[in-house]
């Protein structure tokens, strides 16, 4: 694993100083027009799955429509509605933009890249406690939302707020805890170290499937989008906390969401899916690095990440929304105790294959975990899969309201209108 | 909840939430992949009208360009609209022509009276709908304009031949 050397460029602090900026220059503009890409994806995923056309007028198959909206956020009147909390309403689209970007920033996104002053890790910045620094990050993310929510001075913008830090707080918790099963199973919270072990064994897809699930069901709550878009259920709550929000500031919120959704996808797969590694060939990660190595993990790393922004939509298209309950009871009643029982049952397995002697990157321990998850997720599936692990409607204590009402109903002498029916 | 509220009883047991999901996915999927389109791309596009399609008037003429109206008065008799305001005139040899011929498209109803109860087949309702203008006063359309229109011509439902064979 020499291409995961911290130590690659020439010493001293310009050439780091410089690879970083030109690091972060690069990436923020792809990240940019990615995310008012994947907008415009929305669109048109939405419609193809409607049978509908989607944005198709400005320039050609509607590519320029990213650019018409951007223009018309610029160029729209930013209104301020009266009573608000001025510093924290301006405050909390910043907020939500700038952590969705920032997350970004400790995700590697392809193999070294050698040039002349040595060879560039292909990731902003190689934090050894990435995996702390991106939990964190999203934890803040939350702010924005909740601050939007508490300035606009209105009561469905506030239930909104409520309701998103709420969701947050319950399936960080389901998020945390699925990850500690990746930490265990890589021994290291830098995520060029997590990606160095999906190489080295194989894919954490296949040795902590349950994990890998419950990360993406709690990364789709964090991002708040279907079935857990709750705080901007236009339905009950206007458009929830950015009721208020008018023009560009509303437009940071949507730009917010969408590179959520990148950040999410882009940490699920270097969690899961081997980051940049490219599947069935040591091709990618042994010998010196060269410039197409970098391009081709790019690519693969792009491709990846791609892929779960249309499973996002696709998800999106297909599910309705959660009631607030089932949501609540989902998270603290499903998804925390299977996190939990999971992180005991991957921890205990591991020591158990140490104590067996079994060396990891082994086929025997690779085949193991694979055998055990497959296990686990016939278990998860068929048997727990069931509406009354997280259907309310279902608890012991709604079942006895039920039984009284329906005690007090047959003693009544008159007929109720439903019996006539 | 009420006490005459029915209490339903869910199959919660057999209700399942993964494999549901990944139904719905199959579905959606195929309609990704295998859209049914019905989208007409208007401007580009159009729709095929029926021939009974009924919208904004024309008047037909004769060979020398003169409406073929001869302000006989039953059109604005029978309109239960009441948008057509005619004006007779008479020539020097007595043929009766219109002098003011106007129809309110705003008040028309386009119930096809008018087309049906002409004896010289002159006024007609149009297989025709792009009809916006920028003000009201537009949409009054004098004998000119209504002669002056080009667009195909409504056959009206014949009681004798209800399916048009």
């Amino acid at each position: 694993m020499s291409g995961l050397d911290p130590m690659q460029l020439e010493p001293g602090l310009w050439p780091f100083l410089i690879a970083t900026v030109v690091k972060m220059l690069v990436i923020f503009t792809i990240y940019m027009v990615v995310v008012a890409y994947t907008t415009l994806a929305e669109r048109k995923v939405s419609a193809w799955i409607q049978d509908r056309h989607g944005p198709n007028r400005v320039g050609p198959w509607g590519l320029f429509q990213v650019l018409a909206d951007g223009v018309k956020n610029f160029l729209k009147e930013e209104t301020m509605p009266g009573e608000v909390n001025k510093p924290l309403f301006l405050l909390a689209p910043a907020v939500a933009f700038t952590c969705a970007l920032v997350a970004w920033a400790v995700i590697p996104f392809g193999a070294p890249l050698p040039t002349p002053w040595g060879r560039i890790d292909l990731v902003v910045a190689d934090l050894p406690i990435g995996f702390l620094y991106t939990l964190a990050i999203t934890s803040i993310g939350v702010y924005g939302i909740v601050l939007a929510g508490w300035s606009s001075n209105n009561k469905y913008a506030l239930l909104g707020g409520l309701r998103s830090s709420a969701q947050m707080v319950s399936y960080e918790v389901a998020m945390g805890l699925s990850t500690v099963c990746v930490l265990l199973i890589a021994g290291n919270v830098s995520l060029p170290g997590i990606i160095a072990q999906q190489v080295e064994t194989s894919w954490n897809i296949g040795l902590l499937s349950v994990a890998a699930f419950l990360f993406l069901v709690s990364a789709f709550a964090e991002t708040n989008r279907v079935p857990f878009d709750l705080p901007e259920a236009e339905s009950e709550l206007i458009a929830g906390y950015h009721s208020e929000y008018s023009a560009m500031k509303f437009s940071l919120f949507f730009i917010a969401e969408y590179a959520n959704m990148l950040t999410a996808s882009a940490l699920f797969v270097t969690f899961f899916l081997g980051g940049w590694d490219i599947p069935f060939t040591s091709w990618d990660n042994t010998g010196p690095a060269t410039v197409a190595k970098a391009l081709a993990t790019f690519g693969m790393f792009a491709a990846k990440v791609l892929f779960f922004v249309f499973f996002y939509i696709w998800i999106r298209w297909t599910l309705p929304r959660f009631r607030y309950d089932q949501l609540m009871s989902l998270g603290w009643k499903f998804m925390l105790p299977v996190a939990l029982a999971y992180v005991v049952v991957v921890a205990s397995a591991l020591l158990g294959l140490d104590a067996a002697g079994i060396a990891r990157g082994t086929r025997a321990f690779t085949l193991s975990l694979v055998g055990l998850n497959a296990v686990l997720l016939v278990l998860l599936f068929v048997i727990l899969d069931r509406g009354r692990i997280i259907s309310p409607a279902a608890s012991r204590l709604e079942r006895e309201r039920v039984e009284r009402l329906r005690r007090v109903a047959a003693a009544r002498t008159t007929i109720a209108p439903g019996e006539l029916r | 909840m009420g006490i005459n509220v029915k209490v339903m009883e869910r199959p919660v047991g057999e209700a399942s939430y993964v494999r549901a999901t990944l139904k719905g996915l199959a579905l959606t999927l195929k309609h990704l992949v295998d859209p049914h389109r019905v989208t007409i791309q208007y401007p580009e596009e159009k729709w095929d009208l029926s021939p009974r399609w009924r919208g904004t008037h024309r008047m037909l003429t004769t060979e020398d360009g003169k409406a073929k109206c001869v302000a006989c008065g039953l059109c604005p008799t029978v309109c239960p609209a009441n948008c057509i305001k005619l004006v007779p005139g008479e020539d020097e040899t007595g043929n009766r022509y219109p002098l003011v011929f106007e129809i309110d498209e705003f008040r028309c109803i386009f119930c096809g009276y008018c087309q049906e109860v002409c004896p010289e087949e002159a006024i007609h309702l149009g297989r025709h709908y792009e009809n916006a203008e920028f003000n009201r006063e537009r949409f009054v359309y004098d004998l000119e304009r209504l002669t002056a229109q080009t667009h195909p011509v409504s056959t009206l439902w014949d009681p004798a031949d209800p399916r048009g064979e």
